[in-house]
């Protein structure tokens, strides 16, 4: 009979344990109150980047203002956003020549000829801000997640640097921050865009290549964008809900 | 009945127990979960204000004209017209915050013009390019160019 009760004890405080209950009613009383954001509605935005490849000049200009402005470790030679540059030779879209030498940080000298048949081109690449980011499905500890406005930001101060979502994101558009080794990543220049700013890299676009733009202010000239050119993004087989639209995208970009 | 009742002690020893188990849930919960986790998503809602508050590098066009409105003047109509301030003259954000203190540097105009009009395959065929060493032989480019405005040549090379 004693034994009886010892092991009721021990499974009715397994159970305590185990339950969700007492969690529910005291959410709300540990939250503690929501940050406040004096100037800027969180709400109010969705992000989003334009990329016309046929503007791109391959200057390396957004990647240098990327560097400057966010902290980039200059070398090794990490990046969040960087170009590269492709030569398809005609007619095979499945094996293009793909290089990006120090991320295009220093330009790209020139290396192929002209006349020979092939085309070529550059595409810059940086986080795509998916609204349905792999990256932040995989973080174990929601340290890198999606904001309300539609930028995917990192959590320094929470992240384990265990890098699931380096290899989650099918972009390659993260790594490791060899001096914090914590988990680094485009964050869509968000200091600025709070402060209604553009992004560094859409500031010194020379071609207006890049454009940033709000998908929830309909006077964003992003919408007359997206309905006047035939754009596509990344992947889209991924089904990561991108939000960096590329004019010009061809066939063989990966 | 009396032995029924006599066993009501058990029920406050479980009931004890149970209130324990919420006590310790609970302070086990306040000391490891961060202060505003849940209030958006499954992340700390302070995250976002850390992203938010970092200094930024780029003082933006807005912030360039405000001192220089001749320059805006002086590109019009040019084919340099849309270009930021800051994609030739590169970030200057402390200048704008401290004009006196932090002076601007003038860019090598050999090295910047040739970033983006070095003839290359890989940019748009309509971009307009040149051989630098062919073009310029070594001179600089704004000895003829006018930077703001590279259509308009230098009066000396007319």
């Amino acid at each position: 009979m004693s034994a009886d009760r010892r092991e009721f004890l021990a499974r009715s405080t397994k159970l305590l344990f185990l339950t969700g209950a007492a969690q529910l009613a005291f959410e709300a009383v540990l939250r503690g109150e929501p940050e406040t954001a004096p100037n800027y509605e969180t709400t109010g935005h969705w992000w989003a980047m334009t990329i016309d490849i046929e503007k791109c000049i391959g200057c390396g200009n957004c990647v240098r203002a990327c560097k400057e402005e966010n902290d980039v470790p200059r070398e090794p030679y990490y990046f969040r956003t960087w170009v590269e540059r492709y030569h398809v030779p005609e007619g095979d879209i499945e094996r293009p020549q793909v290089d990006s030498p120090n991320g295009g940080y220093d330009g790209f000298p020139e290396k192929y000829r002209s006349g020979d048949g092939s085309k070529n081109f550059f595409v810059p690449k940086l986080c795509n801000h998916c609204a349905h980011s792999p990256c932040v499905q995989v973080c174990p500890v929601g340290a890198t997640f999606l904001s309300p406005d539609g930028v995917v930001l990192v959590d320094k101060t929470y992240c384990l640097g265990c890098r699931y979502c380096v290899q989650a994101c099918p972009y390659g558009c993260r790594f490791i921050d060899p001096r914090t080794e914590t988990v680094d990543k485009c964050s869509l220049c968000y200091h600025r865009i709070t402060k209604g700013l553009t992004t560094a890299c859409c500031e010194t676009c020379p071609t207006q290549s890049r454009v940033l733009g709000d998908l929830k202010d309909p006077k964003d000239p992003i919408h007359e964008f997206l309905r006047t050119h035939k754009v596509q993004v990344l992947k889209p087989q991924m089904a990561t809900g991108s939000k960096v639209f590329y004019n010009g995208l061809d066939g063989s970009v990966r | 009945m009396g032995v029924r009742f006599g066993h009501r002690g058990h029920l406050f020893r479980v009931a004890g127990l149970f209130v324990a188990g919420v006590l310790a849930f609970l302070v086990l919960q306040a000391l490891l979960v961060p202060k505003g986790f849940g209030v958006y998503g499954h992340y700390r809602a302070g995250a976002l204000e850390e992203n938010r508050v970092r200094p930024v590098a780029f003082a933006g066009r807005a912030a360039c004209v405000e001192c220089h409105s001749d320059v805006p003047d002086a590109m019009k109509g040019g084919r340099h017209e849309k270009i930021h301030c800051e994609a030739c003259h590169g970030p200057l954000a402390g200048h704008a915050g401290d004009p006196a203190e932090k002076k601007a540097v003038r860019p090598d105009s050999k090295v910047l013009c040739a970033r983006c009009h070095a003839a290359n395959v890989a940019r748009p065929a309509k971009f307009p390019q040149v051989e630098v060493a062919e073009h310029a032989g070594g001179e600089a480019c704004t000895t003829c160019h006018v930077a703001h405005n590279p259509g308009m040549m230098k009066e000396a090379t007319k």
